[in-house]
């Protein structure tokens, strides 16, 4: 009842003025605009929420719309006769049991350039012959070489390269068609439109689609875009391995420089420092260091790590110092903050103990904060990984077509990749495989900060 | 334990920047940067090269525009600069002397083949057939009028001339990082403007500055990255009017169609036969201090020009590129052999 009597209007307020004192009048006349108000608020807070989460889903479905079916790639399967005629090459190499390494590896390259002499375009060939006779007239030639995509006569080379035995077999094998075709067959360019603006001839567009219809064309699982550096000569054949590998090489590098280091500065400036001014003013620059814009960290990497140091361009230990010094702060805050929560007990326990500060320190206190560590390091791992800008800085956005063998070897990174595909010419065929590879890092980035969150559940204590 | 496992990190992490400090080592892979026309071509013949080349490394393509590219390939000798450097220009007699300066003396200079520039507008845009001095009245910041020079009135390509599509200017040209930037001025803009009779009445040191001076009020947006950044500008405005390389426009003919220019349509046939005005030849720079340092240099050089990777047939001229004469290419081969200076 007096709820009710509360919230009525001033009139009725005025009728029973026994009822009310002063103060609560006031209470009563302000209920309504406090409650407006406090409606107001939640509905632009629902508000925020939800238009921040429409934004996500449309990023997502547009990623996902595009990126997905890059996944699956058109293949067409041949049979194909590793005709001895054609490959005519000595014996692979075995390393006699007096040859040094290097002399092994001479012979064995060279054995390799022989291979390399090997016209496998024909081998290709053949077999596209025999599904598709019709390409074999000299009329077609030029359209017959484009089905299969250029980059796949290695693939061919580097079968008989790692088993020569297969000379004078027949191997039923996939090979990724050209990239065009794969656009058709996706519909990812306007079938309408008149021959002088399709990438195709209409004779080849006539086969695809005859040979789709058979299955001897279709949608497979992209092993390339895992298993491939990425590649201009055969777009079709680009893939992440070399920009995931020099990725890996970096967050090696971070892992080893900023999370060992960072942890050591936190524990010294929370721990052992001594409170003074000095301490102060590296801790205002530790704060200052994290809000610094990481593409100034990129021109300091050029600058010091390249110009003075003379390590090499575009390499992965590069990137990965610079990476080290923007996530270093990220580390040092994290690590003071979770120490800062252990209570002053544990470590006054030990010290009564008669541990020394060291101990105690090392002994009790990191133990119990090693959770909150490893968070805040994976944090600063996953957003290093995502870095873009400095790296463009460091020359890390060429394009390399080899899977670096270390981290002094020319590297691309898995961001920086999304960044160089969505500026290739190809745009039909880019646009799917740059969303492919948009997913792939997000879903490394998920993994990593579901692992943060997974290490903090399972090792928090409370207090 | 857990101090244990920490030296360890700690161990670990001092190892890994004492090598770093000792990274100084001999780099086996050619490094080139440079001009993003010339940037595909590149990276298409590296790519063919380390497949073919059991023995080298891959080398590795940057991009940076041609002025940028030079700029990196004059800062010094040593294996912390690029070995190459792509330029869809000559170079210019000032980038020679700051390489000079840089103790970089002998470049040798490598033609690697022809590539039209071309204007392309969206597919759903009106039809160009444009002439020289159209583009040079869109474009300048004041033109010549009954004899005077007043400042650029024209806000729509029909004020310039009847024949041309009803829509507003906005040209997209590339920045001056670019070396397309040079070879559109010298070809398109300067051709153009020389025309008019006012401007051969001026100085002749004054007609350049007054032919290039561009206006200010938006309808000229320069583009400082690639070809894709001048297509996603044609992709959000219909109106715009972009300037391509031939080959990126050929890769993009769904999306875009090019405008003809004197009334020649810029086809492979013409411009190896000449009549399409706009064409320029395609370079890159050796450092050839680097040569026998860097292994592959001097081989990866000369496969670029080699008739199998860039004559006709080739995949470089099946990616867009126009390729030299075989003349020609016997004088750069030899060139790239005696490592001939500038």
């Amino acid at each position: 009842m007096t709820d009710n009597k509360l919230s009525s209007t001033d009139q009725d307020v005025a009728v029973e003025p026994v009822l009310l004192s002063k103060t609560q009048q006031q209470v009563a006349a302000s209920l309504a605009r406090r409650h407006r108000q406090e409606k107001l608020f939640k509905g632009a807070g629902l508000g925020a929420v939800i238009i921040s989460l429409i934004l996500v889903a449309i990023l997502f479905v547009n990623i996902f719309a595009k990126g997905v079916p890059a996944f699956w790639q058109a293949h067409i399967t041949l049979d194909i006769y590793f005709d001895p005629a054609v490959i005519s090459v000595s014996e692979k190499p075995v390393q006699g049991g007096d040859e040094t390494d290097n002399e092994f590896r001479q012979r064995f390259i060279e054995w390799q350039t022989e291979v390399g002499m090997v016209n496998f375009n024909r081998l290709i060939l053949e077999g596209l012959y025999q599904v598709l006779p019709e390409a074999k007239s000299r009329e077609y030639r030029r359209d017959a070489a484009r089905i299969v995509t250029s980059g796949e006569r290695y693939a061919v080379r580097d079968m008989v390269i790692e088993n020569p035995d297969i000379i004078g077999q027949t191997k039923t094998v996939h090979l990724l068609t050209d990239a065009n075709i794969d656009v058709w067959l996706k519909g990812n360019i306007d079938r309408s439109l008149p021959d002088s603006q399709q990438q195709l001839s209409p004779k080849v567009r006539q086969w695809v689609e005859m040979l789709s219809a058979q299955g001897v064309i279709e949608n497979r699982f992209s092993f390339a875009l895992f298993m491939n550096p990425d590649s201009r000569s055969s777009p079709a054949s680009a893939g992440l391995a070399g920009a995931f590998v020099g990725s890996l090489y970096m967050m090696l590098v971070v892992i080893f420089l900023a999370v060992p280091m960072g942890v050591a500065a936190a524990i010294y400036l929370e721990e052992f420092a001594p409170k003074n001014k000095l301490t102060d003013l590296v801790e205002v620059n530790i704060n200052n260091l994290a809000a610094v814009p990481s593409i100034v960290f990129g021109l300091l990497g050029a600058s010091v790590f390249i110009g003075w140091f003379k390590l090499p361009m575009s390499a992965p230990i590069v990137g990965g110092l610079v990476l080290s010094l923007m996530t270093l702060p990220t580390v040092i805050i994290a690590t003071r903050s979770t120490l800062k929560a252990i209570p002053p007990s544990i470590r006054q326990a030990a010290l009564g103990l008669g541990a020394s500060k060291m101990q105690a320190v090392f002994h009790h206190v990191l133990p119990l904060a090693i959770p909150g560590i490893l968070t805040g390091a994976i944090i600063g791992v996953a957003q290093a990984l995502g870095e873009t800008a400095p790296l463009l800085l460091i020359g890390m956005k060429s394009f390399v077509a080899q899977i670096p063998a270390g981290p002094f070897e020319q590297s691309t990174a898995l961001p920086v990749q999304i960044y160089l595909w969505q500026g290739n010419e190809l745009r039909n065929f880019f646009e799917a495989r740059t969303s492919a590879a948009i997913i792939v890092l997000l879903a490394l980035m998920l993994t990593l900060n579901g692992l943060a969150i997974w290490l903090r559940k399972k090792y928090e204590k409370r207090w | 334990m857990k101090m244990n496992k920490l030296t360890k990190l700690i161990v670990a992490s001092a190892v890994s920047l004492a090598f770093a400090g000792q990274a100084q080592a001999n780099r086996d892979t050619v490094q080139v940067a440079g001009s993003s026309t010339v940037l595909p071509f590149a990276s298409i013949a590296a790519e063919e090269f380390g497949n073919n080349f059991a023995q080298f490394r891959t080398p590795v393509v940057g991009s940076g525009g041609s002025s940028g590219g030079l700029r990196q390939f004059c800062q010094g000798v040593g294996t912390n600069t690029i070995d190459i450097a792509n330029s869809s220009r000559a170079i210019r007699p000032a980038e020679v002397e700051a390489c000079n300066a840089n103790g970089v003396n002998n470049i040798i200079e490598v033609k690697i083949g022809y590539d039209g520039i071309v204007f392309a507008s969206r597919i759903d845009a009106g039809i160009f057939k444009l002439k020289p001095e159209h583009v040079f009245l869109a474009q300048a910041a004041q033109v010549p009028q009954n004899g005077k020079m007043v400042a650029n009135p024209y806000t729509n390509w029909q004020q310039i001339d009847k024949s041309l599509p009803d829509q507003a200017i906005l040209l997209a040209i590339p920045g001056s990082n670019h070396g397309t930037r040079e070879v559109y001025e010298e070809k398109v803009i300067l051709d153009g403007c020389k025309t008019f009779a006012e401007v051969q009445a001026l100085p002749k040191a004054e007609q350049n500055n007054f032919c290039l001076a561009m206006r200010t009020d938006g309808s000229v947006v320069e583009i400082a990255g690639d070809y894709t950044e001048t297509l996603a500008r044609l992709q959000a405005q219909k109106n715009a009017l972009g300037v391509f390389g031939l080959s990126f426009y050929e890769a993009n003919r769904d999306r875009i169609k090019v405008a003809t220019v004197s009334g020649v349509e810029p086809t492979v046939n013409n411009i190896i036969a000449g009549t399409y005005p706009v064409s320029r030849p395609l370079f890159f720079y050796v450092k050839g201090e680097h040569i026998g340092v860097i292994p592959g240099l001097k081989e990866f050089a000369e496969y670029f020009v080699s008739d199998a990777a860039s004559g006709f047939g080739s995949p470089l001229e099946m990616a867009g590129l126009i390729p030299l004469d075989d003349d020609e290419r016997a004088t750069i081969i030899a060139n790239i052999r005696a490592k001939k200076s500038l």
